[in-house]
């Protein structure tokens, strides 16, 4: 059984939604609270689950790079270890370094709130290897700071890298702009393919009783 | 004595709040605003006497913590 350490900071708000898909899944979870300085022993995955961490001050995810457990974090990652960012996640691990690029406000300032179609770039790697190349997965999103941003020498590298794995789009699969994202850019991972962020929640899409259950095969990737 | 950090998003990144008060102010007549970027201000009292120091102390924090300079620049401004 798969065991998989879900981390709180105050404000976290969809770490119980993290842990019941993944115990859905068969996994065993823990929640890991931010002042803990160590991760749990012997766990296959670390989630960075969404939310407000430190209510958004200063910028999405500013503040929590500093809480205790990320340390912990970052060692995991640069050891091998697999960390997947949702959301507040992603916002968490680009703040960190963990990842490459920022994320700003969405380009028409809403809040957006929505299910999403996005396309798989990338699947080459453990979070998207149950999805197909091209596939259209439709996924909720709700973020005011989704606006990925990366300057034109860090596209390139992560377009060579393959680190590009989702992109918002039409049911088409034509690229659509959704929150002003470089090139609509929706997930990436880190060079060495084992960390992942995305601001779509595929926590949120594993009942198609309520709209869809597309997540579960991005969250069986990382399981498998 | 006082630190005044000014963050503001680099020139070439879009800026969207600094954009929807631009269409604010043309919607409401006012002429001749050619740009508008928006930006944050933290003011820090410090305990030190020392402009070197003060100004070492808050260009290391603004790096590691008050601005995210992959999409922002920041300035420093020391008042007595």
């Amino acid at each position: 059984m798969k065991s998989i350490a879900i981390l709180q900071f105050p404000g976290t708000n969809c770490d119980l939604d993290t842990k019941y898909a993944f115990e859905k899944l068969g996994c065993k979870t823990q929640i890991v609270w931010h002042k803990e300085t160590t991760l749990p022993k012997d766990i296959d995955l670390v989630v960075i689950a969404g939310g407000f961490s430190y209510g958004d001050y200063l910028r999405a995810g500013a503040i929590a790079k500093f809480s205790p457990i990320m340390r912990a974090v970052i060692e995991y990652a640069d050891r091998g270890g697999k960390v997947l960012g949702i959301c507040n996640g992603f916002q968490i691990l680009t703040e960190v370094g963990l990842l490459e690029g920022a994320l700003k406000r969405n380009v028409n300032l809403h809040f957006i709130s929505k299910f999403q179609t996005l396309k798989v770039i990338n699947n080459n790697n453990d979070f998207l290897k149950k999805c197909q190349k091209d596939e259209i997965l439709n996924i909720p999103i709700a973020h005011a700071d989704g606006n990925y941003y990366i300057n034109d020498s860090g596209y390139k590298k992560l377009e060579e890298n393959g680190q590009i794995l989702l992109q918002y789009s039409n049911r088409r699969g034509e690229r659509e702009i959704v929150n002003g994202s470089v090139n609509s850019i929706a997930g990436i991972c880190n060079k060495n393919r084992n960390v992942f962020g995305l601001m779509p929640h595929p926590e949120r899409a594993i009942e198609s009783i309520l709209g869809s259950s597309d997540g579960v095969k991005m969250l069986e990737g990382l399981i498998a | 004595m006082r630190a005044i950090v000014n963050i503001f998003l680099k020139e070439g990144v879009l800026d969207p709040q600094g954009k929807a008060i631009h269409h604010a102010l043309d919607a409401m007549n006012f002429e001749g605003v050619e740009d508008v970027r928006m930006g944050k201000q933290i003011v820090l009292k410090l305990s030190t006497t020392s402009k070197e120091k003060a100004l070492e102390e808050v260009e290391k924090m603004a790096q590691e913590i008050l601005a995210n300079t992959v999409i922002e620049d920041y300035t420093i401004e020391i008042v007595e």
